[in-house]
């Protein structure tokens, strides 16, 4: 867990005030209040992210919450992928796996 | 979690280098691997406070840490774990958009969930699923898959056939293509692919095959569809028609009072079964089709007087 000062030490270039106004929106989640935020790793990835997005990708603002809207549905589909995959690998026997397997790349038969 | 170099060592960010320097022999000392024998932790706090001198002590370094330009291991920044990889990990769920599935776990990179899940190569589809990086010299690597694309005629992939592909480098191969293999599957032809690479297995060969459309018949799935037309009167006293079905043609009887719309199942006479999935039906659409010669049958509707209560377009009413 890190401060919203160390924060902005660590990410060159940005702004308190910008970070504030992100968390004010809601884009960032930090634990604690106003005076002394705490932002633990994914807090920080996603300031880096927000941070690129603004100023190597020119996201502005008004778009922003449409991009991380639409990147934390996507990454929603990505945790149930992993929660299928878990559960496919510990409860399919080998056999079916490759059953399934086969039906992804929609090989149905081995030739010769 | 990063960890902080000056933490580590129990200094203020602004702290000298003679601070700096008598912290760390203090707390080296105390955590000694050689006076802690056995203590795994105290051993982990070594390395971390030895790590964390490493830098401090270095002002060149030190000060590219302070800026933010190495991380606490004296690797470059800001090339620690990227977003993607936190959203896809167990803390992904705080900035779930609504709700989402609780307790989400995993946290590999998203490309190869999948293809961890069933194995090498993954999807095959779109693209060679064999591995594509450079081989080093100790390297056991399985050949490359190739991709092919194959056009088969409607019946011979409803029947099956044998035909043959022509290679790149001027070979050709022959491929059995199995009956009812569906537009879009693929056919794995094992080892048929590139050579493997420091005595790895031969990739495999992938050929995609496309089905070219057929003047009477369509497909879907494991069943036939097929237009055929009848005459008023087998239309409406019923008969015997001989209809083609991919196996050859059959006699179907048209039940009495059938219409244009009709739909009749030949059972069986679709897809052929294979292992474990049944044969697909085929079904015959009546289409009836009038002849146009035919004075007689006009002169004797003229004569007829229709019932009053059928109005084929009853259903059309208020629609429009």
């Amino acid at each position: 867990m890190i401060t919203l000062e160390a924060l902005c030490r660590e990410i060159a270039g940005l702004q308190a005030e910008a970070l504030r106004r992100w968390i004010a929106n809601d884009w960032v989640r930090p634990a604690g209040g106003p005076d002394a935020y705490r932002f633990e790793a994914i807090d920080v990835a996603r300031v880096r992210l927000i941070f690129t997005l603004r100023q190597e990708l020119s996201v502005d603002e008004e778009a922003l919450p449409i991009v991380l809207s639409l990147l934390d549905q996507l990454h929603d589909t990505r945790r149930q992928l992993h929660r299928l995959q878990a559960a496919v690998d510990a409860s399919v026997p080998a056999d079916a796996k490759e059953r399934i397997r086969d039906a992804l790349r929609q090989v149905i038969v081995d030739a010769q | 979690m990063a960890l902080d170099l000056y933490e580590t060592l129990g200094v203020a960010r602004q702290a000298t280098a003679e601070q700096i320097r008598s912290a760390y022999r203090k707390l080296a000392k105390s955590n000694h691997p050689d006076l802690n024998p056995g203590n795994k932790a105290a051993e982990e706090r070594f390395k971390a406070i030895a790590s964390a001198y490493d830098i401090l002590s270095d002002p060149a370094r030190r000060a590219r840490y302070d800026s933010g330009e190495i991380d606490a291991t004296g690797a470059e920044r800001p090339q620690g774990p990227t977003y993607s990889y936190h959203a896809g990990g167990p803390r992904g769920q705080k900035y779930s958009y609504e709700g989402g599935f609780p307790g989400g776990d995993g946290g590999e990179e998203y490309a190869d969930i999948l293809g961890d899940l069933f194995g090498r190569g993954g999807f095959a589809q779109g693209g060679p699923g064999g591995p594509g990086g450079p081989g080093g010299a100790e390297l056991r690597m399985r050949g490359r898959d190739r991709v092919y694309t194959l056009d088969v005629p409607f019946l011979d992939a409803v029947r099956g056939t044998t035909s043959r592909l022509a290679l790149p480098e001027g070979k050709s191969m022959d491929v059995r293509i199995p009956a009812g293999i569906d537009d879009g599957q693929i056919l794995r032809l094992k080892g048929q692919g590139g050579p493997g690479i420091g005595g790895g297995p031969a990739g495999d060969a992938l050929i995609e095959i496309h089905i070219l459309a057929h003047p009477l018949f369509t497909r879907d799935g494991n069943d036939i569809a097929i237009e055929v037309p009848v005459s008023i009167t087998e239309a409406v006293l019923g008969g015997k028609i001989s209809v083609p079905t991919p196996a050859g043609p059959v006699n179907v009887t048209v039940p009495a009072q059938s219409s244009t719309g009709t739909k009749l199942r030949l059972r069986g006479r679709g897809i052929p079964g294979r292992g474990d999935r049944p044969a697909g039906d085929q079904y015959v659409t009546l289409k009836i089709v009038l002849d146009p010669k035919d004075e007689a049958l006009a002169a004797f509707l003229r004569e007829r007087k229709a019932p009053a209560d059928f109005d084929p377009r009853r259903d059309l009413t208020g629609a429009a």
